[in-house]
């Protein structure tokens, strides 16, 4: 049997309000139970929900990638997919991936390769950058630049941008 | 968003089921275009099914030498999937030069089947479109058509499938596997999707409540001699004016098989086989490739800011034709533009 998050009354047609119903996230190594409506995307259940802002909301339509995380490793835009669809799923952030004191390879080098100018897309364009390392297919410049077209910057730093994940992408 | 409930199937049988007991309900693989349209309020499903986990995620071989794709499998995982580099590149490349790594990631490849089109006024509920909302009327037809078709189109819509990975389908012409509440069957590639008619609101032959379980490629993958050719108007994540599958069989200079097919063009994956029939038999050629290519756009009709498509499909399909002839491009981690 299928197992209904919500389930539609007999009668028919939708109660006003819909109930939201526990949804379990592993959310950068804590699993933690939320309530949620079915219709809430993974972004918005990680900035309202679980309060971890570091995720931006750019377009909201999977044009612009600011909203990249990890799910199991992988990048995907977290905007473009619901909450309740990721209960089994090991879900990174940025929060995730370093610490103020203890920056990851690629925020130390968005730092050293000043990457970045207002900083909105960054949270995305290292999530994205990780997806890029987990990955394994990205070695030339040519190759980063294609594999991160997902991933908007309208200050226009990608040069920086490329400079930074091509540092870590040659040490790997 | 309008509000919907939501469940998460089982296995097929639970998902074809639990489809049939909501009224205006849908199946949600990957969700990267569905969930994007219900933003748009384009489509208000009341309730979904989620399909993404059942055991469908699969690449394995099938006994008469073919290739089945299992439907969740996603975009990712069937490009980079060895076989299909190895014996399919022409895919490969297809779907790498489609969308961006994180949508592939989550994209599967019966949703890809199911995409809509992009056309603006399907998007645009100010605006009347047949598609969206049927007998209100064409607005691309006068209006800002520069992404329209020019194959196939009718009076009532001149939508395109906006799919890479479809095109080279149609080229590998693969069969469909479904099952619905009627049962399981199955459809040939080149009739899944349909041209518009005066029904342009059905982009597929698909029945109510059906859904795809796979597609299983035939153990034909031209390999050797191929070219997927992506134009678009920047260089990378953006979907095609014109693209172009080819496929060719070759005997020394001699075209003896050939598969061709275009995205961008018409309301479905172009695939043309009285062009094929002209490649057969045939010295690859500048002389053949322009008569094929001529013929290919002989009947398409522009509606005005999409005029240039008719010249560009032309002269993509001559260069497409002419890189499978030299066999030079190759299956790879990425799509860098087919050059």
């Amino acid at each position: 049997m299928s197992q209904p998050l919500i389930s539609a009354p007999a009668s028919g047609g939708l109660p006003n309000p819909v109930p939201t119903g526990p949804v379990r996230l592993t959310i950068n190594g804590e699993t933690q139970t939320l309530q949620l409506a079915p219709w809430t995307s993974l972004l918005d259940a990680l900035r309202e929900y679980a309060h971890l802002t570091g995720t931006k909301k750019g377009c909201d339509h999977g044009q612009c990638g600011a909203c990249t995380v990890l799910v199991n490793g992988r990048r995907i835009n977290s905007c473009l997919t619901l909450a309740v669809m990721h209960e089994d799923d090991d879900i990174t952030t940025i929060e995730g991936l370093g610490t103020p004191e203890n920056l990851s390879p690629l925020q130390q080098a968005f730092v050293d390769h000043d990457a970045f100018q207002c900083g909105y897309c960054t949270p995305g364009q290292i999530c994205s950058a990780q997806g890029l390392l987990n990955e394994g297919h990205a070695h030339s410049e040519a190759e980063i630049k294609e594999l991160m077209s997902g991933n908007l910057c309208r200050c226009g730093a990608y040069v920086g941008i490329l400079d930074a994940v091509k540092e870590v992408v040659d040490k790997q | 968003m309008y509000p919907f409930t939501y469940s998460r199937a089982t296995d097929v049988a639970d998902a074809v089921r639990d489809k049939a007991g909501h009224d205006g309900s849908a199946y949600i693989g990957g969700g990267t275009n569905l969930i994007d349209l219900m933003k748009m309020n384009v489509e208000q499903p009341a309730h979904l099914v989620n399909v993404a986990k059942l055991a469908l995620s699969k690449i394995e071989e099938l006994p008469d030498g073919g290739l089945r794709l299992g439907a969740t499998a996603t975009n990712s995982d069937t490009a980079w999937n060895e076989q299909v580099k190895a014996r399919y590149p022409l895919l490969n490349q297809a779907i790498l030069a489609g969308a961006s790594p994180q949508l592939r990631n989550v994209a599967t490849n019966g949703g890809n089947l199911m995409q809509r089109t992009r056309c603006y006024y399907f998007y645009d509920l100010a605006t009347p479109c047949n598609k969206r909302e049927p007998g209100s009327g064409c607005s691309a037809i006068g209006g800002f058509n520069r992404v329209c078709g020019i194959l196939g189109t009718s009076e009532a819509c001149i939508a395109t499938h906006p799919s890479d990975m479809c095109v080279a389908l149609a080229a590998l012409a693969p069969t469909v596997r479904v099952s619905g509440p009627k049962g399981e069957r199955t459809i040939a590639f080149e009739d899944f999707h349909r041209l518009p008619g005066d029904q342009p609101e059905f982009d597929n032959t698909l029945a109510e409540g059906e859904l795809i379980t796979s597609l299983d490629l035939p153990e034909k993958g031209f390999a050797k001699h191929f070219a997927y050719l992506k134009l678009r108007d920047r260089h990378s994540y953006a979907f095609a004016l014109v693209s172009v599958a080819v496929g060719l069989e070759m005997d020394g200079d001699t075209i003896t098989d050939a598969r061709l097919a275009l995205g961008g063009v018409a309301h479905k994956p172009w695939r043309d086989l009285s062009a094929e029939q002209l490649l057969k038999g045939q010295p690859a050629t500048a002389e053949t490739f322009g008569r094929v290519a001529a013929h290919v756009v002989a009947d398409a009709v522009g509606r005005g800011s999409n005029d240039f498509k008719i010249e560009l499909a032309r002269r993509a399909i001559v260069r497409a034709l002419k890189q499978a002839a030299e066999g030079k491009q190759e299956a790879g981690d990425m799509y860098l533009g087919g050059q």
